[in-house]
């Protein structure tokens, strides 16, 4: 392993605060992973500031001496984006945890990258307004990192992802210098929109430690269905009739056999665990009209091959749906040792497809692939119950998933819909991406980042950075 | 295995992988986490633990005095195992993690070591001895001798954690348990169900009141109850600190003073022993003269308001003149909630008496700081989460906390000083049914 020099160090800690700079084993074994399954990865240093001022200097003092720097911030991410890199120091801004301001004449709100995302949302809703992008980790996830990867949830049909709430940003440049992008205004069209190249950069370009975000009207009603199926295209029907009708509900999620099976055994919600395929819907708005659209999506479902259709008794039981299927993946690993997750992405319309391309592939490979995603807009998690210390196996998963990737682009469809490319799809990105588009990641992250020292050799592999003594 | 590598590993390595491998590390556990959210450092996190233990066990870390640290930062609160979708089984490996520990000797000191056999091998080890510091506490408190000392300044010989300790010293119990209670109490009316009763260690000596209480509400509810006499630790203590050889031999100790067949029930009233009581089949799981036994006891064994529920108790009437409604509220202990899943049955026993109006408590799962001795080993952490849980306390306007456990008893009756009463649910039942009578 590469080591820090012992000046480095030092100065690190002049920078940051002794308490700040972790060096021993016990503090840095448990920063080797983040949520993804199966990948490891030896941090050298682990450093935890205290304000962006302290975070910029690290960052110059790293970029100076050619140390490579990873932000992180929960590490709850799912493609293996904040695995540190050897010989570089973990940047996480997890102390960096204030709500700035909530205004509600412009309706938005300013938060520090490391505010975690469901308290966005708590401190928000006395004011009856609303931030959706809702990601299965919100009660832990960092809105930083929530930006660093465009990450979805479960509204994303409705309301879409992180990125059509984001305003504003400040980030710190290799350079160390701090940028802010972006502004209040709903109009905007100063310049190059350079906030955007920054959502879902995966801390590649900059490190993004404010984030301005815009915020909407609470809805004031919501209702919740739960439709079986006894086949994933019986499932897929009844979505595209709902949407053929003018409805666009707030969640449209499923879940097979499997998943079903698994979460109703951690959360015990009484999710039916013998349909093929279980839909949760939720529509929400104005009192007048969710009511009518709920019951109109009921109807849907029964006409469409729908086995039962039940509907959440109160909120109280909506919010214990919601939170089950949230738990969808984590509840996957009761299976066996090693569960990894995928989010291929695919037009709506293809959904059903690829969901049945999955079983077949399972079926070839012979694996255990469990399926549960964002019906509505053709997010799927197929994930794989294996264990990673049987190499004949993982060897199976690899080649399962390149399939499943391939038939992906050949659909139209994206190899991530809201995970990020990190290092589990490194291998696969330039398959989706045509020769010049690809070329163009390179020239981005050249100009940006020259010495390649920010995140380096997530996403896709830039130049190897120049030699600083 | 070969001789020179002798059980370094052994208690982690005893333990099957998959149970470290089951955490995939996905995170959910960190918002629950009090450690986590004081520091906001992985290593203090559940996830940070079990990656520490993986480490251990895969032969990439050595058992440090740092990882010993960190074992005993860990409240053992389980509210991660709540949290956790994936079913890790955090509890048996942080007492695996801590026998590791202290079969290393990471952490000796000379004094450490002295209060360990004080406590783990002697005091919670002998039923007799416990009985009798017991009564010589008891006479300290009661003879006016600690009132004494206290002026005279004598105190200041103590080391100053102890001295500091001192004030908050649980009152003895002038009668213990096998005073108050018969070998064998007849219910009230038909019998339809015969149970054993377990009478716990400090629940004897600080709370005897609170077993005869439940013998109570037990004779009331058709039950005949069996109290074997000078029962002892039931080795709770031993298990979650590191010492798993003693917590065995007190488990067998306490299986064979119960003819686990001919009762229906094992009933326990203290939510850390029913954590653990129920889980001796995996403690002695190596032991054939016994694996069959603990599989026996596991399934008997019921938390008191389990029980009561379970059995369809009967709800007190409401006594003729009507009193002033009493505003109560309900902290969850733990080792109910998150170690037994047990959360609806307390407060339907709540709900059922009459005259108590019951509010609930913000964060009422949240860790009160007494887990076990986490008091002592870690002051400032456990007066944190003490300070905490106070407040909430207090912002619901209750009259009356009800706690189903020792520890947090004491521990929330250190904190709130006088303002508000800290009641067992089953006392509370108790007093209805009392108050049925017009007594």
């Amino acid at each position: 392993m590469q080591k820090l020099s012992a000046s480095f160090v030092e100065e690190l800690r002049n920078i940051a605060g002794e308490e700040s700079v972790l060096t021993r084993a016990e503090d840095l074994i448990p920063y080797g992973f983040d949520g993804t399954a199966a990948m490891r990865e030896e941090a050298t240093c682990v450093v935890l500031p205290r304000s962006t001022g302290a975070a910029a200097d690290v960052v110059r003092h790293a970029v100076a001496h050619g140390v490579p720097v990873v932000t992180r911030g929960s590490g709850t991410g799912l493609s293996g984006g904040s695995l540190p890199v050897p010989g570089g120091i973990v940047l996480c801004l997890v102390h960096l945890d204030r709500i700035l301001e909530i205004d509600t004449a412009n309706l938005t709100a300013l938060c520090e990258c490391g505010v975690i995302t469901k308290a966005i949302d708590d401190a928000i809703a006395p004011h009856g307004l609303f931030y959706p992008p809702d990601p299965g980790s919100m009660k832990i996830s960092t809105i930083g990192g929530n930006v660093a990867n465009n990450s979805g949830g479960l509204r994303g049909l409705k309301y879409g992802v992180t990125r059509d709430y984001v305003m504003g940003l400040e980030v710190i440049l290799p350079s160390g210098e701090v940028a802010w992008l972006g502004s209040k205004c709903v109009k905007d069209v100063a310049g190059y929109s350079l906030k955007d190249l920054f959502v879902g950069s995966e801390g590649t370009l900059g490190i993004i430690t404010k984030v301005l975000l815009k915020l909407i009207p609470r809805p004031e009603a919501k209702r919740t269905l739960l439709a079986t199926y006894d086949s994933m295209q019986a499932a897929a029907r009844t979505v595209s009739k709902i949407i053929e009708n003018r409805i666009i509900p707030s969640t449209l999620e499923f879940l097979d056999r499997k998943t079903c099976q698994c979460v109703e055994d951690f959360a015990h919600v009484g999710l039916p665990t013998e349909a093929e395929a279980i839909v949760l819907i939720e529509t929400d708005g104005h009192e007048t009209v969710v009511p009518a659209e709920a019951e109109a999506m009921a109807r849907i479902a029964e006409e469409n091959g729908a086995l039962s259709v039940e509907r959440a008794r109160d909120e109280e039981h909506a919010v214990m749906l919601a939170t089950a299927r949230r738990s969808a993946f984590a509840a996957l690993a009761r299976i066996r040792p090693t569960t990894i997750l995928e989010d291929v992405t695919v037009p709506r319309s293809r959904l059903a497809d690829m969901v049945a391309f999955i079983e077949e592939t399972a079926e070839k490979y012979q694996l255990e692939i469990a399926t549960f995603g964002h019906f509505g807009d053709g997010n799927v998690h197929p994930t794989v119950l294996t264990d990673e210390t049987n190499g004949e196996e993982m060897d199976r998963v690899h080649r399962a998933f390149s399939d499943i990737f391939d038939k992906t682009i050949e659909l139209d469809g994206t190899i991530t819909g809201e995970h990020g490319v990190g290092l589990a799809k490194k291998p696969y990105l330039d398959r989706q991406f045509g020769a010049a588009s690809y070329a163009l990641l390179g020239q981005v992250k050249e100009a940006l980042d020259p010495g390649n020292l920010l995140n380096p050799g997530k996403i896709f592999e830039a130049k190897p950075a120049e030699a600083v003594a | 295995m070969s001789g020179e590598t002798p059980s370094r590993l052994a208690y982690l390595h005893d333990l099957d992988y998959s149970v470290v491998q089951q955490c995939m590390h996905c995170g959910m556990c960190l918002p629950s986490c009090p450690t986590y959210l004081e520091t906001k450092l992985e290593r203090n996190s559940p996830r940070g633990r079990i990656a520490l233990m993986r480490a251990i066990a895969d032969g990439r870390m050595e058992v440090t005095k740092e990882f010993g640290d960190e074992m005993y930062y860990c409240l053992g609160c389980l509210a991660c195992t709540t949290a956790c979708p994936a079913g890790v089984n955090y509890p048996e490996l942080f007492e695996y993690a801590r026998a590791e520990v202290e079969h290393q000797d990471v952490l000796f000191t000379p004094e450490r070591r002295f209060w360990r056999w004080l406590t783990l091998r002697q005091l919670f080890a002998k039923p007799w001895l416990l009985h009798l510091a017991g009564r010589m506490l008891w006479l300290y408190q009661a003879s006016g001798l600690c009132g004494l000392i206290r002026r005279a300044g004598l105190l200041r010989l103590l080391p100053v954690n102890l001295r500091e300790l001192e004030p908050s010293t649980p009152r003895v119990e002038r009668r213990f348990s096998c005073e108050l209670i018969a070998p064998v109490e007849a219910p009230r009316g038909e019998k339809r169900h015969r149970v054993g009763m377990l009478t716990g260690c400090v629940q004897d000596l600080v709370f005897a009141s609170v077993n005869r209480d439940t013998v109570e509400v037990l004779r009331e509810n058709g039950c005949e109850v069996v109290t074997p006499r000078h029962q002892g630790c039931c080795g709770s203590l031993q298990a979650h600190n590191g010492d798993l050889e003693q917590a065995r031999e007190q488990a067998r100790r306490l299986i064979d003073q119960f003819a686990v067949e001919e009762v229906d029930a094992i009933i326990t009233n203290a939510a850390g022993c029913g954590s653990h009581l129920k889980h001796f089949g995996n403690l002695l799981a190596d032991d054939p003269d016994y694996t069959v036994k603990a599989k026996k006891w596991d399934a008997k064994v019921r938390d008191i308001s389990q029980w009561l529920v379970e059995i369809g108790f009967r709800a007190p009437r409401a006594p003729e003149n009507e009193t002033e409604p009493v505003k109560a509220t309900y902290h969850e202990a733990c080792h109910l909630c998150h170690g037994q899943g047990i959360s609806r049955q307390p407060r339907e026993v709540l709900r059922a008496v009459p005259g108590l109006d019951l509010v609930e408590l913000d964060n009422a799962t949240h860790c009160c700081g007494s887990a076990g001795v986490y008091n002592i080993t870690q002051p400032e952490q456990a007066g944190k989460l003490q300070r905490e849980k106070v407040e909430a306390i207090t912002a619901t306007g209750a009259s009356v906390v009800a706690t189903a456990n020792p520890g947090c008893h004491l521990q929330i009756e250190n904190g709130v000083a006088g303002t508000v009463t800290v009641r067992h649910p089953v006392s509370l039942l108790a007093e209805a049914y009392r108050r049925e009578d017009g007594s």
